[in-house]
């Protein structure tokens, strides 16, 4: 069927319509649009093509070569690899059980069995830690764990009950960096739960009551099968961003001790080292590692999570 | 009294037990603020006890605080900290409320996409692009005038404070566009429809019809990236070679890893320097940043 003319004209319109508001949104968006493709996809294509390459202190930015997947062979065949995968594994699944997880859900159940307002006041100063510029909050960690007379550990805790006194940072090097990044991770968690928690319709909630539920009844068969998607949400987010930050171990112990993870070990590789040698192509191969991973999870998260519900069309549309 | 079933359910002898254990696992969060403020005070501390020279209790002095007036380069990264932060601020909320309007009110081709990509984006570990993202700054230095010679900032280039809030604007908008899209979306357009009728145009709509109506998500987006572009020290340790020169976070770190011995209770001043605009905003806008933060953060851990 050929277009009447009144349907001819109207789909020019309509044209001319999307044309304009194109325009005009690519007004609105061209400084987002800019700085996404400048820090995120050209950094990305970056640091493949990178990871691709010989190039280092030695070769200068002129003289490297492409060398193929030789710096993901010699991942395989590097001797601290092991080490520092064994490393990387221990510190998320401890941090990750212990606090980001674990402890946000009990923080998060026990606030809100409490009257509101000391909920509240509790949750805030779980928010401290996450607030607190990193490296005074690394500082005090320090000297959490000073050696005698100076550490508060020592001065306050084990001599009273006659404990040798040492530097305990050194000694116990994993309790430090697990107990730091806990407390700042554990309040993401903390958060996300309160809020599913206090969502929960109430009629199940007294339902349970009326019931005769006991206190780690109602946890057990009410509460915890009621918040299972912000439980694995959270599990799988913060699995993520410990995989990928290495920030406080960096401030706390740079590695040392044994604590060198993954993606401090790009770090260091690529751009911060003491022989001042930067192997770009095979920090890059390493972090090229940790930029797959994400991109797999974070498209996990788009299907599984109904983010993409978020995505609606908007309700106007351009006059 | 709080008529809430989780908290009539519990019985006052639980209630005892659940403050008892909060005290004890929040306790670990507190020691050190407290250390931090008494430690600026005192000669040195053992444990939290302030002591003199000889290890006597007692030794309060104000002599910590005297970096201030003897320390030639803490004004000179005091005032890099506050270029950064009100910097990143003024970049993060006008380039989020921008995008914002245009992915809740027009309908245009690729809007979808974005979305998802910026979704995506939010997900992302950004931190594992730190290395190629120091070609994009070295790159950037190459550009004439703006990239290292610019007043103030520096320019946008490598080792430059224009470069380190390019950074970590970018890094923080996925966060930014989605929530001032949120706030747009929650706004109705009666009043934005009349004036587009009346011929005025999107951007006049967008600054003096919208910006008004979402004061409040300003204001959160404005106290969040003030406080991160404030804190920050990866980034300006990264791209900014003299750490003296850098922001205040660098430059507290190279008094912490000095060879000599450490005196902590110089660095213990210089670090609630540091701290204190953190808890002013935290003690007045507590409400606004735990909203932010059930919206979902980044970064850290």
């Amino acid at each position: 069927m050929t277009a009447t003319p009144y349907q001819t004209e109207s789909r020019w319109r309509r044209f001319r319509e999307d044309f304009r508001s194109s325009l005009c949104a690519l007004g609105f968006m061209s400084p987002a649009v800019i700085m996404i493709l400048l820090f995120f996809f050209i950094p990305v294509i970056i640091i493949v093509g990178i990871s691709l390459t010989n190039m280092s202190t030695s070769t200068g930015f002129q003289n490297w070569k492409w060398i193929g997947l030789e710096n993901y062979a010699k991942i395989f065949k590097h001797p601290q690899t092991g080490e520092v995968l064994q490393n990387t594994i221990f510190f998320v699944a401890t941090t990750l059980a212990l606090f980001n997880v674990g402890m946000a859900l009990v923080v998060a159940i026990i606030t809100t069995h409490i009257p509101r307002r000391s909920g509240f006041t509790y949750r805030t100063l779980w928010l401290l830690p996450r607030l607190t510029p990193s490296v005074v909050y690394i500082m005090m960690w320090k000297y959490i764990a000073a050696d005698s007379p100076y550490g508060i550990l020592n001065q306050h805790l084990l001599v009273p009950l006659g404990v040798e006194p040492t530097n305990w940072l050194p000694a116990n090097p994993w309790l430090f960096v697990i107990l730091t990044n806990g407390f700042i991770g554990a309040s993401f968690g903390m958060i996300i739960f309160t809020s599913a928690i206090e969502s929960i319709p109430r009629d199940y909630l007294i339902a349970s009551l009326v019931d005769g539920c006991n206190f780690w009844q109602r946890i057990r068969y009410v509460i915890l099968p009621m918040i299972r998607w912000p439980l694995l949400f959270v599990t799988t987010y913060q699995t993520l961003s410990l995989l990928t930050s290495f920030e406080q171990i960096l401030l706390l112990t740079d590695g040392q001790f044994g604590t060198e993870v993954w993606s401090l070990w790009a770090y260091h590789r690529a751009l911060n080292n003491y022989w001042g040698n930067f192997q770009w192509g095979f920090g890059a191969a390493l972090a090229t590692v940790l930029v797959v991973i994400g991109i797999i999870m974070a498209i996990i998260y788009m299907r599984y999570f109904q983010f993409n519900e978020l995505v609606q069309e908007p309700k106007i549309e351009a006059l | 009294m709080d008529d809430h079933p989780l908290t009539t359910g519990t019985t006052r002898a639980n209630r005892v037990i659940f403050n008892i254990i909060l005290i004890l696992v929040t306790v670990p969060i507190l020691v050190g603020y407290v250390w931090i403020l008494i430690s600026t005070f005192a000669q040195r501390t053992y444990g939290l006890i302030p002591v003199d020279h000889e290890g006597h209790f007692g030794g309060l002095t104000l002599k910590n605080w005297s970096f201030l007036w003897e320390d030639p380069n803490i004004w000179q990264v005091t005032f890099n900290s506050l270029v950064l932060a009100i910097g990143l601020t003024i970049g993060v909320v006008t380039v989020s409320a921008l995008a914002g309007y245009a992915l809740s009110r027009i309908g245009f081709s690729g809007r979808r996409t974005f979305l998802g990509v910026t979704l995506i984006l939010h997900a992302f570990p950004s931190v594992t692009l730190l290395i190629s993202i120091y070609f994009v700054l070295r790159w950037i230095s190459r550009i004439p005038i703006i990239g290292n010679d610019l007043p103030v900032i520096g320019g946008f280039g490598y080792n430059t404070l224009g470069g380190v809030i390019l950074v970590m604007l970018a890094l923080q908008l996925p966060l930014g566009i989605w929530l001032m899209k949120g706030f747009f979306d929650h706004i109705s357009w009666d009043m934005e429809r009349a004036a587009l009728i009346d011929g005025a145009s999107r951007f006049r709509v967008w600054w003096q019809i919208l910006l008004p109506q979402i004061k409040p998500g300003i204001a959160a987006l404005s106290i969040f990236s003030f406080i991160s572009g404030w804190n920050e020290f990866l980034i300006p340790y990264t791209y900014m070679t003299q750490q003296e020169k850098s922001t205040i976070a660098t430059y507290l770190n190279s008094l912490l890893s000095d060879t000599a011995p450490v005196n902590y209770s110089q660095v213990a001043a210089v670090g609630l320097f540091q701290l204190i605009p953190v808890i002013i905003f935290f003690i007045f806008t507590q409400e606004y940043l735990l909203s932010i933060f059930a919206g979902g953060t980044k970064g850290g851990t």
